[in-house]
This record gives C-alpha cells, sequence and structure tokens, in this order.
C-alpha cells in the first residue's frame, strides 16, 4: 500500500511501530498534492512550512510516548471555512480572500492539540452556500471518479481530497447536506452530528439552528476516530450540548441483529436515478441478512424540506452575512466611498459572488415586513412538523436508511444556470438538519458508469453510536469503499 | 409569487447590496421561480403549531460576568481594511 492509501487506523499503527514517520508520511501527501492539485482543485491553501513544523513536533512526541491521540501525526485537510490561527480562511470569497484569523476555533484547536497534522484548507461552495463547490472564487473542485464531474458541495474540497488520497481525513460541514452529498458524490464516508455535538465557535456562521462541523474519511472506523475528537461541550459556543460523548469505538462490532430499520417511503421516489435506488435497496438486503429488521415508515412533510430549509437557511445567512461590511476585516471596496453607507454597498456588492447574494436576497425578503408571517414564520412552523415525523418514526425503528441524493454526480457546469434545480438535490439531506438528527453518507455501490452511490443512515438526537454501528456493519459485508486511483 | 423589480430593490436596500440593472432582473426572474416553488407550503396545516427556532432542549446559556483574556489591539487591527492609530477608518458615517 502507498503511504497516501493509508487510513487514520492503519498510519497510526505504523507511526506507533515506529515503521514511517508523520513527516515522511506529509512529504509524500505535499509532493502528491503538488501534483494533483493543479487539475483536481481540491485545496485553496497548501501549508507546507505548517505541515511539516507540525509533523516534525508530531514525530517528537510520538518517540516519546506523549501522543495518546489516534490523530497525532495524521495529517489531515480542513474545510476552508474554520477558522486556522494565522493560515488564510477564505471561505472560497473574495470577501475573506486575505482574511487571516488570529484565532483558531475550537474544532481547529482540539484537532491541533491531538497533534494532527494540517496540510491545508479545502475549497468549498462560498460561505458554504452550495451543492457542488462550483460556486467558489478559485474555480471548481473536480470529481476524482470523473474529471468533467462535480464533486458535490459545499465540501467539495474535503471530500475530493478524501476521495483522492490528497489527506488521510478531512473535516467537512453540513447545513443542508453539505458533507453527506460530497461524501456520497466522492464515494467516501462522512458525518453531520447531532446538532450541538461539535462546537461552532470558529466555523464561519451560514445557519446558525443548521450548521454542524463533521468528518470526511475512507471508512467508518476512521470516521469514528475523528468524530471522537470533534466532539465535546464548548463554553465558547452557547448552542454546545453539554451531553457526555460516548466511546464511538465500541460500536463498531459488526452486530445488527434486530436493529430495527426505518424505509420511508418518500425517499424512493418518481424520477430518481434507478441505479442509485438499485444500489441502496442492495444495501438494506445487505442490512436484512445480517438479522436487521427492515420496517416501512413515513415521514410525511419530506417533500417540504427544500422550501422550508431554503427560508429558514437564507434568511438565517442574510443575518449572519450582515457583519461583512469593509470595516473591521475582509474585502473593503477600492477607491474613495463618499459615506460609510456606500462603502458598505459598494463592498458587499464585490466581496460577494452571485450565490451568495441571491440567498441574501432571499432571506432578507423572506424577513421582511409583510412576507416574515407567510414565508419564515411559516416554514419554522413546517420544520417543528418535520421533527415531529422523525420523533414518531424513531418509535418504530432504531435506524432510518435512504438514497444520500437521487442521482449520482453531475457535469460541471449543468446546474449552474437554473439555481432552484441546484436546491432540488438536498431533498434527501435538508430535513436531517432541520431535525437536528446525526446522518452519515458511505459508499453502497457504483452506477454503470462507474460513478459512487451514497447510502444515507440517519438516527436519534445523540445516537451516533447506533449511526456508527450499522454504518460499520454494512462496511464489514460490502467492503465498498470506492475510492479512486487517481 | 411575483417579484417584481422594486421588491428586488428593496431587499438589497435593507441588505446593503447594490444591484445592477442587470443582477435586478436576472433576481427578479429567479426569485419569482423559488418563491413560486416554496408557495407550496400554504398546503401545509400550521394551526396552532409552535414555530421552532432551535432543535435541542436548550434554554439561554449564561455565564457570569467575569473578566477573561482577549485579543489584543494589534491582533484585532491585524486585518483591517484601513487603520488610523488604534481605530477602524471608515469614510463619513452622516451625510
Amino acid at each position: 500500500m502507498d503511504l497516501h492509501e493509508e487510513t487514520v487506523q492503519g498510519l497510526r499503527a505504523k507511526l506507533a511501530r515506529r515503521e514511517v514517520s508523520s513527516e515522511e508520511v506529509t512529504r509524500h501527501l505535499l509532493d502528491r498534492i503538488s501534483k494533483l492539485n493543479q487539475e483536481l482543485n481540491a485545496y485553496i491553501t497548501v501549508t507546507e512550512q505548517e505541515a511539516l513544523a507540525q509533523a516534525r513536533e508530531a514525530d517528537r512526541r510520538l518517540a516519546s510516548g506523549d501522543a495518546t491521540s489516534p490523530l497525532c501525526g495524521v495529517p489531515m485537510a480542513i474545510k476552508d471555512n474554520m477558522n486556522t490561527r494565522g493560515v488564510r480562511t477564505t471561505c472560497a470569497s473574495r470577501m475573506l480572500e486575505h482574511f487571516v484569523p488570529p484565532f483558531d476555533g475550537t474544532a481547529v484547536r482540539k484537532l491541533r492539540e491531538a497533534g494532527a497534522v494540517f496540510l491545508g484548507k479545502t475549497n468549498m461552495d462560498e460561505f458554504a452556500m452550495g451543492s457542488s463547490t462550483e460556486h467558489s472564487l478559485f474555480g471548481p473542485c473536480r470529481n476524482p471518479h470523473d474529471r468533467e464531474r462535480v464533486t458535490g458541495g459545499s465540501s467539495g474540497g474535503s471530500a475530493c481530497a478524501v476521495a483522492a488520497d490528497l489527506c488521510i481525513a478531512a473535516t467537512g460541514s453540513d447545513t443542508g447536506g453539505s458533507i453527506r452529498q460530497p461524501a456520497a458524490y466522492c464515494g467516501v464516508v462522512g458525518m453531520k452530528p447531532t446538532y450541538g455535538r461539535v462546537s461552532r465557535f470558529g466555523l464561519v456562521a451560514f445557519a446558525s439552528s443548521l450548521d454542524q462541523i463533521g468528518p470526511i474519511a475512507k471508512d467508518v472506523t476512521d470516521c469514528s476516530l475523528l468524530l471522537q475528537a470533534l466532539c465535546g461541550y464548548d463554553p465558547c459556543d452557547s448552542t454546545s450540548v453539554d451531553s457526555e460523548v460516548p466511546d464511538f469505538a465500541s460500536f463498531l462490532t459488526g452486530d445488527v441483529r434486530g436493529l430495527r430499520i426505518g424505509i420511508p417511503k418518500e425517499y424512493f421516489i418518481e424520477g430518481m436515478d434507478a441505479e442509485v435506488e438499485e444500489a441502496v435497496r442492495n444495501g438494506i438486503r445487505v442490512f436484512e441478512k445480517e438479522g436487521a429488521v427492515p420496517v416501512e415508515i413515513s415521514l410525511p412533510h419530506t417533500a417540504y424540506g427544500i422550501p422550508v430549509y431554503y427560508l429558514i437557511a437564507t434568511a438565517e445567512a442574510s443575518s449572519n452575512l450582515a457583519r461583512y461590511d469593509g470595516v473591521k476585516y475582509g474585502f473593503r471596496a477600492r477607491g474613495a466611498s463618499d459615506t460609510l453607507r456606500q462603502m458598505y454597498h459598494r463592498t458587499r456588492s464585490e466581496g460577494f459572488g452571485a450565490e451568495v447574494k441571491r440567498r441574501i436576497m432571499l432571506g432578507t425578503y423572506a424577513l421582511s415586513s409583510g412576507y416574515y408571517d407567510a414565508y419564515y414564520r411559516k416554514a419554522q412552523q413546517v420544520r417543528t412538523l418535520i421533527r415531529q415525523d422523525f420523533v414518531e418514526a424513531f418509535n418504530q425503528c432504531d435506524v432510518i436508511v435512504t438514497p444520500t441524493v437521487p442521482s449520482p454526480a453531475f457535469p460541471i457546469g449543468e446546474k449552474t444556470g437554473d439555481p432552484l434545480q441546484m436546491y432540488l438535490l438536498d431533498i434527501f439531506t435538508t430535513t436531517v438538519n432541520l431535525a437536528g438528527l446525526p446522518g452519515l453518507s458511505m459508499p453502497c455501490g457504483t452506477t454503470s458508469g462507474g460513478l459512487p452511490v451514497g447510502m444515507q443512515i440517519l438516527g436519534r438526537h445523540f445516537d451516533e453510536g447506533t449511526v456508527l454501528k450499522a454504518a460499520f456493519a454494512f462496511e464489514q459485508q460490502t467492503l465498498t469503499t470506492s475510492r479512486s486511483q487517481a | 409569487m411575483k417579484v417584481d423589480k422594486k421588491e428586488v430593490e428593496y431587499a438589497a436596500a435593507l441588505a446593503r447590496i447594490e444591484l445592477s440593472e442587470e443582477e435586478k432582473e436576472l433576481y427578479s426572474e429567479q426569485l419569482s421561480t423559488i418563491l413560486a416553488f416554496f408557495d407550496r407550503l400554504k398546503e401545509v396545516n400550521t394551526e396552532n403549531i409552535q414555530p421552532t427556532s432551535h432543535v435541542v432542549d436548550l434554554v439561554n446559556a449564561y455565564r457570569f460576568d467575569e473578566v477573561r483574556p482577549g485579543p489584543g489591539v494589534e491582533e484585532v487591527l491585524a486585518n483591517a481594511p484601513e487603520r488610523a492609530q488604534r481605530f477602524f477608518r471608515v469614510p463619513k458615517i452622516l451625510d
């Protein structure tokens, strides 16, 4: 096995036995990035010197027995909406193109303290608004399985980097599917934890009641190891939940006998790709063979997920992005402005891309006087019903299994002209954020064209363990990690 | 739900964004299409349903009002587009 093909778990063992050093693996990956990133565009910023310094420090810790975390010495990629001290954090936007944070976000700090090595910051849709990683100041990210297709988004760079072995594991963020959907398109494992599990301090805010940071990894074990390092109460995030974090690894037994698998009929829809449906149904058969019990359930408000999500998320975004005004940091429109207000207008017009502006407009409109009740408040009420659907469903089942996306990765440029078509891709993922539940996507097959298909597994609030248990059992039976040979 | 040019201009002013004439046309069209699709929410009976603004059981997260260390002035001003001594420099505020 080549060094870049290592998993977190595999590399940890080799590092512990001193078979390889963190510096060697890091150099190897940096070299690979220099060869492949031009074409794939997974990384916005590669932090070569910082990575090597971290790797040498990790090697010191490993040698002196001071490396308690499985991530010590493991080279990772960080999504570029997570603040990293001293390293520019752009959110793929002109607005923050030269912004260098003076602090680490909590999730980044935890990874740094664990000894992880940061190879660089990954490409994404601007301010996490998108499902294809095409809305980026730095150009689209390309799918390693087919360079003419998208990686999905908004965590496309991270999913691409994992799939193409340009890092051992990565972080992403998920507001309406932004970890799970690119994981599905790229054939890797991605998980969004329960809302409140992972601190949002230092994550550039898009929609505060929906955003979560999560792992993107080559397999379920790696996903659980990274998730373990990320979770935990943080007093710096007032939406962080002070709930005990279990040992996720203890759930990876492979035993799913008696586990009730909810199959929601609303997720197997008219017009979805037949090969995607077949791959997921095959997945359900695998669970059944292992003793799990499929149960037909209904999530009646599924179809309203898109309008509810796009009203609430854009409304919250319009508020969160009001801070970008050219005053304290970030882009300021060049040339003199007569007044402060004019500076705001020019800065925000030039600093934001088209999709970001569109969403700010939509959110502002939905919150404006005269429309607030019909749009925003109505969406919040339907959100209650969506949440209730899941509460009722989890009386009959322990996990819910669905396709992650109705179709596989599409060609670059195919949907950028029609925003609504792009939004509809999120149909299976947004309700999970609206309800705050944990959700994972993992590969469950490929199309006849060789494109990965993702299967989504959802669990009750704070029950990431059962989701990982189901995912691990499936992986053991199928050993389908369809990562590309780049 | 038709979002005409005046409404686009109104929302843009609220959001402190300046749009070109082309952008106004484009957003008017796109927002109209999107909101027309969202109109299906009217089908849902939400009588007596409480809105959800937060999905986990958390109520006001307080801390004691204690002074803690924070970033220094130079750190805070490091990313300033324009500064003057210990201040952020901006164009005049009042017309």
